[in-house]
């Protein structure tokens, strides 16, 4: 059946291609390195995030050896660091260093552009029915912009004074001054340019997909009928695109300190106790303000795409149209807005007025309201499914799971008062990588499982899949949650060997516990790492519709082309989740399907017909209808 | 439409009208001004929030009046933001022209197009240069960016602060004291950020210019490049309006 497909493609090409001259002969050079195709630019870019998540776990894995056993000697830290893993021991200045370019890989590198941009080129195009993003040459200089700031932020390891070390936040005056510590030098350097080479490619990436999101859409595919997927991608990037040039901003001011004697950030300071700066008149609180008003709109940046991932999955592999569909198109609007009024929560104890600290207290907590709805959402949609529980779909449910149990922590951090006693402490460290650095990574891991076969033309095994989940599922709640207890103990983070700390030493422990599940998380990636690469070339082929999806991309040929339909890209006839309908025999309706007498599932209801679900959401009001449906009915879907 | 003929593989596109109505590539620099006006509004509201920390201060903020008070040709003669008004209307007249081509290319009048385009960029040269000649002035006298010599002894400030319209001022190094090391740093970044961004629009503009000569437009059927142009020059020049504003007004 796959081979059929293939063939027929190659039919159908061959017949389009008096059309379209450039489907032929494409060199190497043009089709594999500068493509301008976005299923090749999706690819590099997944790609890329791989490589640079590697590295960001290598390091978290080095220092977490450091954390665990920091007496022992390891050969293996001394021949990788050199001179910094003296005596197999990491240097102080140096764990600073690689915790700093861990957080920066994690937080920029894999989770913005390797998810927005592996997930946003290869789905909008497909999922809107277009022929590719609305300037395709602007969407690959945007990868290869990624890709140049990837090196330069790499490259700060060969530095004779090593990385930036003043943590993924940079904050002045160690960022500022040169000689504050090892890495400020050259190494903060690198780090700015590398970030302000990243902010360009988001820009232009986030361009394009802002266009082609509002103005390239196939006939019939209204906002109302847009994947929740492409909804969060268009937010997403709207995020970016407004909080990106404020970091651009920040970082420019913060070059000219470094490097030609300006004084935005810094105050009268003294440094190792001697001498005021040549220099002041500035205040590194404005460079918090400027940087957080990028960064909390940046964790939302990392987690709605995954959000909109695992909505596309959960409702896929439950066979159940989503929970309240347009609920969940207004908690993601509700938490953009709402993201870029709360940064001040990461400021509590700069010393800012108690009233504004207040102010973003209250507005922190209301994000609660749409975070729960999409909590509820999902756990709605769940209930009464009929679950397939494809790797793909493991992972989602995976990322509700952290998405409640690290956003209960938020509440507490966002309490104004609870945080003076939490900040910089390893609850934060906790709260962190459950609700953005697990939750994140897993909805990416949910959408690589699932669109795998759209990419690569085949499936990934599905045994090593659902291994590959719960090994990294155990592993990362060990890892993390013990962390919140050490946090309330007073743990601070960035500390680089808590035995010199007499009142620490009873977390001695608990440390190893921690480094030994996080190697096993290590050992699981590698199951991933194999499973993905042998599957490119000898994975089981991939069939059209491999898990009988609604969405469009799927109405695609296995082989890739250029443009995406060989014809006429197809009229779209209802919403993205019309599974399990009972007046079908199939479980799904796709959403470029057309059906005879057609009663239009969003737009024009017809008043006799009950029988399916998706019905009532329209009817009722948003938000409360999620609850009242929780507990007084049950969904009535059955498969 | 003919907007649609600017996009490369959509020319089967079988899309529903678009929501704004208007093509990707306008609405693209749409998005990119949105988001550029953040860019601008980071360094201003920094640029606010460091004077206003020096509110009540020992060392005040130099007042804009009495630093930006020459004219060429008119050596110690007060003319407080003289200068710079004139600057301001240059850029503002540019935009008049941008606003004709723009207009004249809907008429498709590709003559009158490379008029206007051509007016536009000589306001551009000038602002530009008018910009050279205020930094060069301001560097004299000892804005740098890492110090500012623009505070006056108390002495010379009772003197200052009560200058006309036109009077003669004299005074002398001795006169001045450091202040406020931002205030001339953030000049140097505010108006050089601006600065950059009108240099790109010429070089944009003159580019587009000679695709007008050349007819390219004429040929395509549309001067759309002219209004996603026009488009960009407009913003810089509102941008100007707010320097203009804070930096010199205020
Ligand atoms: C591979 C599993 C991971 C482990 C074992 C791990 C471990 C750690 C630890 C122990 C720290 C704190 C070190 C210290 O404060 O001294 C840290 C910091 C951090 N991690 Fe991870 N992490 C992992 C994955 C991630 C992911 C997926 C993200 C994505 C959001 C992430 C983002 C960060 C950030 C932003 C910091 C703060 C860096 C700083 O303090 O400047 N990490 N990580
Ligand atoms: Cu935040």
């Amino acid at each position: 059946m796959s081979t059929e497909i293939i063939k027929d493609t190659h039919a159908v090409e061959h017949h389009d291609s008096h059309g379209h001259d450039h489907h032929h002969h494409e060199s190497f050079i043009r089709k594999y390195i500068f493509s301008t195709d976005h299923k090749m630019i999706s690819k590099q870019f997944l790609i890329t995030g791989i490589i640079m998540g590697c590295l960001g776990m290598g390091m978290s894995l080095l220092f977490r050896l450091q954390l665990a056993w920091p007496d022992e000697s390891f050969p293996l830290i001394e021949s990788l660091l050199g001179k910094w893993g003296k005596d197999g021991k990491i240097d102080p200045n140096y764990y600073m260093a690689l915790v700093t370019i861990h957080g920066t890989i994690m937080v920029f590198y894999v989770l913005t552009a390797g998810l927005s941009g592996t997930f946003s080129n290869l789905l909008i195009p497909l999922q809107c029915g277009s022929r590719d993003m609305a300037s395709p040459f602007m969407n690959m200089l945007s990868y290869w912009f990624f890709f140049i700031s990837s090196v330069v932020l790499m490259s700060s390891f060969f530095v004779e004074t090593g990385p930036a070390s003043s943590g993924w936040t940079v904050y002045p005056p160690l960022s500022a001054l040169e000689k504050a510590m090892p890495g400020s030098g050259l190494g903060t350097t690198l780090w700015l340019f590398a970030i302000i080479l990243f902010i360009v490619s988001a820009l232009l990436g986030g361009i394009n997909y802002i266009t082609t999101v509002l103005n390239m859409r196939t006939k019939g595919m209204s906002m109302s009928r847009l994947p929740l997927t492409i909804w969060a991608f268009l937010l997403t990037a709207i995020l970016g695109l407004l909080s990106f040039p404020v970091l651009l901003g920040a970082g420019l001011l913060l070059l000219f300190d470094r490097s030609f004697g300006t004084s935005f950030y810094l105050s009268d300071i003294h440094l190792n106790g001697i001498g005021a700066l040549s220099n002041s008149g500035g205040s590194p609180v404005l460079y918090q303000h400027l940087f957080w008003f990028l960064g909390h709109p940046e964790v939302y940046i990392i987690l709605m795409p995954a959000l909109g991932i695992s909505s596309e999955v959960i409702s896929t592999n439950a066979r159940k149209p989503i929970f309240g569909y347009s609920a969940m198109v207004i908690s993601l609007l509700g938490i953009s807005f709402l993201s870029f009024i709360v940064w001040g929560h990461h400021m509590f104890i700069t010393g800012m007025n108690p009233f504004l600290g207040t102010m973003f207290m209250y507005v922190t907590l209301i994000i609660a309201v749409p975070s729960a709805v999409k909590t509820f959402n999902y756990l709605a949609t769940l209930w009464k499914g009929n679950i397939r529980f494809t790797p793909a779909m493991l992972f989602a449910i995976g990322l509700v799971s952290f998405f409640i149990s690290g956003g209960l922590t938020g509440i507490y951090l966002g309490n104004a008062a609870l945080d003076i006693q939490m900040h910089d402490s390893y609850f934060v460290v906790a709260h962190f990588h459950l609700v953005m650095g697990s939750s994140a990574i897993f909805g990416m891991f949910a959408g690589i499982y699932h669109w795998y076969p759209k990419m690569f033309g085949r499936m990934m095994n599905k045994t090593l899949g659902s291994l590959h989940f719960w090994l990294t599922f155990i592993s990362a709640y060990l890892v993390f949650f013990p962390m919140h207890f050490m946090g309330l103990a007073g743990v601070p983070r960035r500390y680089y060997q808590f035995s010199l700390i007499p009142e620490f030493g009873i977390w001695m422990d608990v440390n190893i516990l921690i480094t030994v599940a996080a190697l096993l998380g290590g050992v699981a990636q590698l199951l991933f790492l194999y499973n993905f690469f042998n599957s490119i070339w000898r994975g089981e082929r991939a069939t059209r519709n491999p898990w009988h999806s609604n969405t469009l991309e799927w109405s695609t040929d296995v082989k890739h082309i250029h443009g995406n339909w060989p014809g006429e890209i197809p009229t779209v006839y209802r919403g993205p989740h019309e599974y399990s309908r009972p007046d079908r025999e199939l479980d799904y309706f796709p959403q470029y399907e057309k059906g005879n007498g057609e009663p239009d599932y969003y737009h024009a209801p017809s008043p006799a017909d009950t029988s399916y679900d998706g019905k009532k959401e329209k009817a009722s009001t948003v938000f409360f209808s999620s609850f009242a449906y929780l507990f007084m009915k049950r969904a009535k879907v059955r498969a | 439409m003919a907007d649609l003929q600017t996009a490369p593989i959509s020319s089967t596109w079988a899309g529903g009208r678009s929501p704004f109505n208007v093509s990707y590539g306008k609405l693209m620099m749409w998005i990119f001004l949105l988001s550029d006006a953040f860019t601008f509004s980071s360094l201003l509201i920094g640029y606010g929030a460091i004077r206003f920390s020096y509110a009540g201060s020992s060392t005040p903020w130099p007042s804009p009046d009495l630093v930006f008070n020459h004219f060429p040709f008119m050596h110690g003669v007060h003319l407080p933001l003289l200068f710079v008004s004139l600057m301001t209307f240059i850029l503002i007249f540019s935009s008049v022209t941008m606003v004709l081509a723009v207009e004249a290319g809907q008429r498709k009048s590709n003559k009158e197009v490379a008029k206007y385009m051509l007016l536009t960029i000589l306001g551009g040269v000038a602002f530009l240069s008018c910009q050279a000649w205020e930094w060069t002035q301001f560097i004299n006298e000892g804005g740098r960016l890492d110090s500012n010599m623009f505070n006056f002894t108390p002495e010379a400030y009772e003197k200052a602060k009560n200058l006309k319209l036109g009077d003669h001022v004299h005074f002398t190094a001795a006169d001045h004291i450091p202040g406020p090391v931002p205030f001339a740093s953030l000049f140097f970044i505010v108006t050089g950020f601006h600065g950059f961004h009108v240099f790109s629009g010429v070089i944009i503009n003159l580019v587009i210019y000679l695709n007008v000569l050349r007819g390219t437009y004429a040929r395509r059927g549309h001067y759309e490049m002219i209004e996603k142009v026009g488009l960009y020059w407009h913003f810089v020049d509102l941008v100007w309006v707010f320097v203009f504003t804070f930096y010199y007004l205020i």
